[in-house]
């Protein structure tokens, strides 16, 4: 082989590990999942292959509340975080100082104890006879004779609390690069603090959102762990809906048909958010 | 590079409003600047005349950029006061200041095009639409980048960046331009190309431009006024021939080319009306210009620019009323332009001499071990503050 086509061939081999990687954990086992969303039959006899489009009609059909749900709660828990997660960033990236390393390890800290120990934790905390939901119920949060546990907002404060630092650190790196002297033009500029913000700051910042947005939406949509400690079954959301069919009923097909309605709902959301935000901008200041 | 004027023989003076007198556009008065225990700025004043090109010259940590950023509000001084026009404006922000900053990386919004990023400040000010339109392809012509409007500061070069943050300060019509090290991003033939431009810039619009730099040619190149600073301080303020010719500090005289110091204990009693002596080291007889001496008392330090310097031959007479002295050639090298020599005298001086090459052959030219004489016109000596150390 010459040296020239040596050279023109090196870049492959270097992708070739990463290749194999996906063609054998996500080509084939998509493929896999696509003709079993398409097969039929009972889990006593076993399923083949028979082309059976309309489970994903009946999946929707059966499944659309838990759909909505699960797109409500992972919305609704994504908003939650940013409007946390965005000051905290700010201010670890501009006033934390020397201390900025300290923060950063209290912000992921809690990903040294597993989720589910975690979420059982909030579960004790947030029981009925706690002295929580008591204070709750003081400031007016949780009706007098209502609960806090098993409600779709227990389940809603899981997933802010559980998937928060996925929303800080990408803002936090974005905000960190943003070169300290295009503060100092804009106010050269004739911008106030307030409008150097709007119009440096928060611009320079939304790869960064866009990023934490869908660190956080994703998974949220997918989740079931929060739904079934913290939550009842009015707050099932499709993971968990996914999780049982697969698990316990093993009516595969119905379960990947479930999974692949909720990867192109998230493929298209995904796209139009892009959209909004001007992927111009994501793709630019990303490099 | 056609669209900036040709260079008039004098620069052009806006004229002010009290009708041709200089007037006083920035005003320090006793600024200091402190960090923590740390005097970053020790007792600062300087006025810069409306139109003037004036450059803060200085090694880096010299304060130079803290100078100018105290100017453009960025910084606080911990004392004294900032004027504009005569207004006090110590506590005012940046935004509330009638000048802007070319900054020395430029600054420039990644997010938004040349074009946007040149409108910047004027849709900050609520300028009119259709006059911002027009006066950023206005600008977008002077500096010559009106077919990269569209870009993104990502795709440009370092000049065109450069270029945009010039018109990105400049479209605001500021009373005063300030630029930190506008050029020091880039390669040695931009900056010269670029120093003729921002000077052409500035003639024709008239404004004063502090411009703050290391490069003593551009800011000589540039700069009606040259304030060389050292150490947080002013050590000299002037045009760049009053800095060239008539140092009066040993860092000026050294940080503006090179020069040759020389202690000197002066002798008491004038020469004649005009000059003073005093004896070297190695006890040889040298003049200087008594009114250069004014001021100081006890041992001086006297200078001569080593292109001032002729050698001589023992068996030579150098031109009556020179200042000589004698040693030997330690190193002599040929520059094709000019010759360059060292030579050291009995008590330990070194002397560099640089003469042009008009011999052609080295017949004309010292070798080293050689003996000469070192001598140059009384009145090209200059005095500095009185030295203690060797130079």
């Amino acid at each position: 082989m010459s040296l020239s086509r040596r050279r023109r061939m090196l870049p492959w081999w270097f992708a070739l590990p990463g290749l194999l990687w996906l063609i054998v954990f996500f080509a084939i086992p998509i493929l896999n999942q696509v003709s079993v969303s398409l097969m039929s039959g009972d889990p006593e006899k076993g399923y083949e292959l028979t082309w059976t489009f309309s489970t994903y009609w009946d999946a929707i059909r059966d499944y659309h509340a838990q759909f909505t749900r699960s797109f409500g709660y992972a919305g609704a828990a994504t908003l939650i975080d940013f409007v946390i997660a965005f000051p905290l960033a700010y201010f670890i990236a501009y006033k934390a100082g020397r201390f900025k390393g300290l923060w950063l390890l209290l912000v992921i800290l809690p990903f040294f104890v597993s989720q589910v120990m975690r979420t059982a934790s909030w579960q004790l905390i947030l029981n009925d006879q706690g002295w929580l939901v008591a204070r709750m119920q003081d400031v007016g949060v949780v009706s007098d004779d209502g609960r806090f546990l098993a409600t779709g907002k227990a389940v809603i404060f899981g997933i802010s609390y559980n998937f928060l630092p996925f929303m800080v650190l990408p803002i936090y790196a974005t905000l960190d690069r943003i070169d300290r002297r295009l503060i100092e033009a804009a106010s050269d500029l004739y911008c106030s603090r307030w409008t150097a913000f709007r119009k440096v700051t928060l611009p320079l910042a939304v790869p960064g959102i866009f990023a934490g947005s869908l660190l956080v939406f994703i998974p949220a949509c997918g989740d079931y762990i929060n739904s079934s400690i913290l939550g009842s079954s009015n707050t099932t959301m499709i993971g968990n809906v996914i999780q049982s069919k697969f698990l316990n009923v093993l009516d595969y097909p119905t379960a990947a048909a479930l999974s692949f309605i909720l990867m192109g709902v998230i493929l298209l959301g995904i796209a139009i958010y892009g959209r909004v935000l001007g992927t111009k901008n994501l793709t630019e200041l990303a490099g | 590079m056609t669209t900036v004027p040709e260079s008039t023989e004098t620069p052009r003076r806006p004229a002010t409003a009290a009708g041709g007198a200089e007037q006083r556009d920035i005003c320090l008065e006793h600024v200091h600047k402190r960090y923590g225990d740390q005097t970053v700025i020790g007792d600062l004043s300087l006025d810069i005349e409306q139109g003037r090109f004036y450059a803060l010259l200085g090694p880096s940590g010299c304060g130079k950029t803290t100078t100018l950023r105290m100017i453009g509000g960025f910084e606080l001084p911990t004392s004294g006061t900032v004027l504009l026009a005569g207004q006090d404006v110590t506590q005012l922000p940046p935004h509330k200041r009638e000048v802007n900053t070319v900054f020395q990386s430029y600054a420039l919004f990644p997010h938004l095009s040349v074009e946007k990023n040149v409108a910047f400040g004027l849709e900050r000010r609520k300028v009119d639409k259709h006059e911002t339109k027009r006066r950023v392809a206005e600008m977008l012509e002077t500096v010559q980048l009106t077919h990269l409007a569209k870009r993104r500061p990502g795709q440009l070069s370092g000049g065109q960046a450069q270029r945009v943050a010039l018109a990105r300060a400049l479209v605001n019509k500021p009373r005063a331009l300030l630029l930190d090290e506008p050029l020091g991003a880039l390669d040695l033939r931009l900056r010269r190309q670029l120093q003729d431009q921002l000077k052409a810039i500035q003639r024709e619009i008239g404004i004063t431009f502090v411009h703050v730099t290391h490069d003593q040619e551009e800011a000589m190149s540039m700069a009606d006024t040259i304030a060389v600073m050292n150490g947080g301080a002013i050590e000299q303020q002037g045009s760049a021939e009053d800095l060239y010719e008539r140092p009066e500090t040993s860092f000026v005289a050294n940080f503006l080319g090179t020069s040759n110091l020389v202690d000197v204990t002066p002798e008491s009693g004038t020469l004649d009306h005009e000059f003073s002596r005093g004896t070297t080291v190695d006890r040889e007889p040298v003049r200087y210009l008594t009114h250069r001496a004014e001021g100081y008392a006890g041992p001086i330090r006297i200078g001569v620019r080593p292109e001032k310097v002729r050698l001589y031959a023992t068996d030579q007479e150098p031109p009556a009323g020179d200042n000589v002295l004698h040693g030997k050639v330690v190193q002599s090298t040929f520059l094709g332009v000019t010759l360059q020599y060292l030579v050291r005298t009995s008590g330990g001086l070194e002397l560099n001499v640089v003469e042009p090459n008009l011999v052609g052959n080295s017949a004309g030219t010292f070798g080293a071990g050689q003996d000469v004489q070192v001598a140059w016109d009384a009145r090209q000596t200059f005095v500095v503050e009185g030295g203690t150390a060797g130079a």
